[in-house]
């Protein structure tokens, strides 16, 4: 017997693969909108992530100031534009959401042991799959947003004097939840399968380098729960996104915590 | 003790089909003793392969209830209460009769797979010093059993049959062994691309659930296998690298 869906599991099979879908379906329908959406993105010391370098934009954050000038008219203009396709991409060709997404979107397989709609396969030997190799390249630079972003997180510990106009240190939940997206990204990013390969993988003989080793060996540490990291963070920077806006729009109080 | 009902595929003249049996399961039964139970009430002509029945020479392995595992090492206590349970062969291999499959295309597959090729001798008594966190990471490679589940899990080979496009999983595992062996002077990444087809991988991760080794396949033999590949075939900065660090 063959065809779509096809198996002899009498578990609930359908469930992880359609919840992954549903999870990602989800964070990809509001990152664009938040994308795009170009205003509510700063508050204070705080800056959104998916903003984050705001290379060019209207807040205080911006590196280089407002939205140029030759920006072509017919693009629609915002902060994120310009640079969510860096983390986007890494996220894209990271090995663990690949398997998921295979499954969960392309039903390739649907799940383990569970037959496929499609007869031909290719895999990521030949074009255009055999691109998700350019994953290195994204992970570069998915480690300087990591800093970035903990440069952020540090940011938001200084608050400006609304009466004397000096920025003294505190704490709010908006430190908080921008510290902990900080902490979650360079979770996934240094459990990284690349970047673990990069830090001592491809040595065969690692234990001559005391430090390589260490580093490969927490590198390999945080490899081991890479699935939760990769979720964590991905809802961490949704969230994070979410707070910051609805700060911005007077929804949420943001609470001083020091 | 209760009677459990079993559908196991049996073979005949037009193919084959899942036939009925039921029998008695008392306290500390695994699959197998259920298996050799009905063979020894019902059905005395049913194949099974099996050996040591303590999860250590990967004979007996099976489908139950659609999940590749080994019968030895599934508890009739961990089946669900009041289902039948479904027993098959393993669906990516040829079936010689009933449960038992032809897994010889693995033993034609590992041929191919360059074989070890130490450096010379580090003492004069010809020995090797090896530090032992090196020879660790192959170490988990060196716990498999050749059960070949994951082979048949592995969608590649399952459901297309690209048998000799792609070497699988349990060859992954072994290419692994012997590619990180901190004394192996041997080079297989252009086999691992051509040859062993380590692209067609799309790392769902199947066969690292069913190993009953517990082996990280995907996370520890195939993605480091394809980061190798990447760096010799698909990364021009390392490449660049390579030349100016000779």
């Amino acid at each position: 017997m063959s065809g779509f869906g096809i198996t002899s599991r009498n578990d609930l099979w359908w469930v992880r693969p359609l919840m992954i879908l549903l999870g990602l379906s989800m964070f990809i329908v509001y990152a664009t909108w938040a994308a795009l959406q170009g205003e509510h993105y700063a508050v204070g010391p705080y800056l959104s992530p998916f903003y984050s370098p705001e290379i060019f934009g209207s807040s205080p954050h911006s590196w280089f100031g407002p939205k140029p000038s030759w920006w072509p008219m017919v693009i629609p203009f915002s902060p994120a534009i310009l640079i969510l396709w860096a983390p986007g991409g890494m996220r894209f060709t990271c090995y663990y959401y690949r398997g998921a997404y295979y499954k969960s979107f392309w039903a390739d397989p649907p799940a383990c042991a569970v037959s496929e709609p499609r007869k031909t396969y290719r895999g990521e030997n030949s074009f255009p799959l055999i691109l998700q190799n350019i994953h290195r390249y994204f992970l570069y630079l998915a480690i300087i947003f990591v800093f970035i972003l903990a440069y952020d997180a540090w940011k938001a510990m200084w608050f400006v004097d609304p009466v004397t106009q000096e920025k003294t240190f505190g704490v709010g939940v908006g430190t908080l939840v921008l510290t902990l997206n900080a902490v979650l990204l360079g979770g996934y990013t240094f459990g990284c399968h690349s970047f673990r390969h990069l830090v001592g993988g491809f040595k065969d003989r690692l234990s001559k380098s005391k430090v390589q080793k260490k580093v490969y060996d927490c590198a390999s540490c945080l490899n081991r729960k890479h699935m939760n990291w990769a979720w964590f963070s991905l809802f961490g920077v949704m969230f994070a996104d979410i707070y910051v806006r609805l700060v911005s729009m007077g929804i949420w109080t943001d609470w001083r915590i020091l | 003790m209760p009677k459990v009902l079993f559908n196991i595929w049996r073979t005949n003249s037009s193919g084959g089909e899942f036939q009925e049996y039921k029998t008695e399961i008392t306290e500390g039964m695994v699959v197998l003793d259920a298996v050799h139970q009905i063979q020894a009430e019902h059905a005395n002509d049913l194949a099974v392969r099996w050996n040591c029945k303590a999860g250590k020479c990967g004979s007996c392995s099976a489908e139950i209830n659609g999940h590749p595992k080994l019968m030895c090492m599934t508890r009739m206590s961990d089946m669900p209460e009041g289902k039948p349970v479904t027993i098959q062969p393993m669906k990516a291999f040829p079936v010689i009769k009933d449960l038992v499959t032809d897994v010889s295309v693995n033993y034609k597959i590992k041929k191919r797979i360059k074989k070890f090729k130490p450096r010379p001798p580090d003492a004069p008594d010809g020995t090797w010093r090896m530090a032992q966190g090196d020879i660790d990471r192959v170490q988990e490679f060196r716990k498999c059993i050749e059960c070949f589940l994951c082979q048949d899990v592995c969608h590649v080979l399952r459901e297309h049959h690209l048998h000799e496009k792609f070497a699988g999983p349990r060859h992954m595992v072994y290419t692994a062994a012997l590619e990180m062996h901190p004394l192996d002077t041997e080079d297989r990444t252009r086999d691992l691309k051509d040859g062993h087809g380590i692209g067609f991988c799309n790392i769902t991760k199947c066969c690292t659930n069913v190993c009953p080794e517990n082996i990280h396949i995907t996370d520890n033999a195939i993605i480091p296998l394809k980061e190798r590949v990447a760096d010799r075939f698909y990364d021009p900065l390392m490449k660049l690298f390579r030349k100016f660090s000779k």
